[in-house]
């Protein structure tokens, strides 16, 4: 699953463009996960201040 | 807010800022919604613009002109700087502006054309009907409504969600996608007449970070990096926090910002049956200097020409909307984005090394005219047992 810290986000709307499953929404000044997200960790990788963390449980 | 328009806008920045007031002022009745609360804000720009680029849309105006610029310096890796004056840069260099208020300007232009403009209202899907997209359906403060048009033009920015939902693929890869951060600094001491450009690996790699004044000083310090190169420890902000700390240890940063430049091709194609697709969200930002601000103009305002003449003629298929498309692929800015890319992909494969050999080429010369054509054909004669690899750059060319 994903993790979204909204204490380190900048809302930038960086991890919405790159995700291959158009799972992630920045709503008005916070991101949100909409739909089904298949952790590939893209998002992760591009966040400007690495507010996304994939969370693989046990 | 209406529930019917000949024009419906989704995104509030400059691309939809200029379809709008294109829009209106041809006549047709117009929406422009933004998702925010505000127009302009949270800012997601380091807020550089040519100025001949700038004067084609406004009359420049000190209200939202924090800087205006005579020289843009490129820092090398070794230090090597190359000085590029503004009788030469011509359209490289030019002005930085205060977007919350410039964004705030362009939407009131296109309110007084006579768009309707709403805000914190977001665009959650198109409305389709046999494939082609008849409006949006929107949540407007909360409130579930929708709100149909002849033609939707989707100016969403980065994020880019109108036109992937109507069926176009919009996602970025993420090797072409610059992560940036910028803080907003001030109490420093720069050249308050220079925009500076610092590249290398171990500064911005893949990207460059930017020195843009806002004030005597004050500026905006921000990077891009290569989305693959964004990792724990190795982010935007990273790199950003050690040049600060090196440069401006004692400025005081009162802005933070973050944001995602695209410098992949264009979408394959900007429209679809009722659809149009224009600034950012079309991926018409430069890929080698990351702008995005005049483009975004430019093709807002272009797609609300042609709306405008499709809605006259009352066809707005695909096909109908196309002289769009094919428009700014022809036109100087689609040349220009063709060349720069080819010449983005090519300085991305340079080493340190290879940089800064590059720079110490051509740091004393005096270019009669300065663009990146004439940059090129320079670092070519200067550069002879460079030539193979120089091809690809030489091709962006012809």
């Amino acid at each position: 699953m994903l993790r979204i810290n909204r204490d380190k986000c900048g809302y930038c709307g960086t991890c919405v463009a790159v995700c291959p499953e158009d799972a992630l929404e920045l709503i008005d000044a916070y991101l949100s996960l909409e739909r089904e997200c298949i952790a590939c960790g893209i998002c992760a990788r591009a966040c400007p201040f690495g507010a996304l963390e994939v969370v693989h449980e046990e | 807010m209406k529930s019917n328009y000949d024009i419906l806008i989704v995104g509030g920045g400059p691309a939809g800022a200029l379809a709008a007031k294109t829009a209106a002022e041809a006549g047709n009745s117009v929406c422009l919604i933004e998702k925010r609360p505000a127009i302009g804000t949270p800012v997601r720009c380091a807020e550089g613009i040519g100025k001949e680029l700038l004067r084609e849309f406004i009359k420049p105006d000190p209200r939202w002109i924090s800087a205006e610029i005579e020289r843009a310096r490129l820092i090398a890796p070794n230090g090597t700087t190359i000085s590029l004056e503004q009788d030469r840069a011509g359209n490289e260099v030019g002005y930085v502006l205060d977007r919350k208020v410039f964004d705030r300007e362009l939407v009131w232009q296109a309110a007084e054309a006579g768009a309707d403009v709403v805000v914190k209202t977001r665009a959650t899907a198109p409305i389709l009907a046999n494939g082609a997209v008849r409006g949006a359906k929107v949540l407007s403060v909360g409130t579930p409504a929708e709100i149909r048009a002849d033609v939707v033009i989707a100016a969403d920015g980065t994020e880019a969600q109108f036109a992937r939902r109507a069926g176009l693929d919009t996602t970025v890869p993420l090797r072409e996608m610059m992560s940036c951060a910028q803080y907003l600094i001030t109490d420093i001491d720069i050249d308050a007449g220079s925009t500076d450009f610092y590249l290398g690996n171990e500064v911005a790699p893949e990207g460059y970070l930017w020195v843009f004044p806002k004030g005597e000083r004050t500026a905006n310090v921000g990077i891009g990096i290569s989305g693959r190169k964004s990792r724990d420890g190795t982010r935007a902000k990273d790199y950003l926090d050690r040049f600060v700390a090196k440069n401006f240890p004692d400025g005081k940063t009162i802005e933070c910002i973050a944001g995602g430049v695209p410098v992949c091709r264009p979408l394959p194609c900007t429209v679809g049956d009722g659809l149009m697709v224009v600034g950012d969200a079309a991926r018409v930002v430069d890929p080698l200097t990351g702008g995005g601000i005049g483009n975004a103009m430019f093709t807002g305002r272009l797609a609300a020409r042609v709306a405008s003449e499709c809605i006259s003629a009352g066809n707005c298929s695909k096909e109908a909307l196309m002289p769009y498309d094919a428009g700014w692929r022809a036109s100087r800015m689609g040349k220009f984005l063709e060349r720069n890319y080819k010449v983005k992909e090519y300085f991305v494969t340079l080493d340190d090394r290879k940089l800064n050999t590059l720079a110490d080429s051509i740091a004393n010369i005096s270019l009669k005219e300065f663009s990146v054509s004439a940059l090129i054909k320079e670092l070519i004669k200067r550069n002879p047992k460079m030539l193979f690899e120089l091809k690809s750059l030489k091709d962006a060319l012809s």
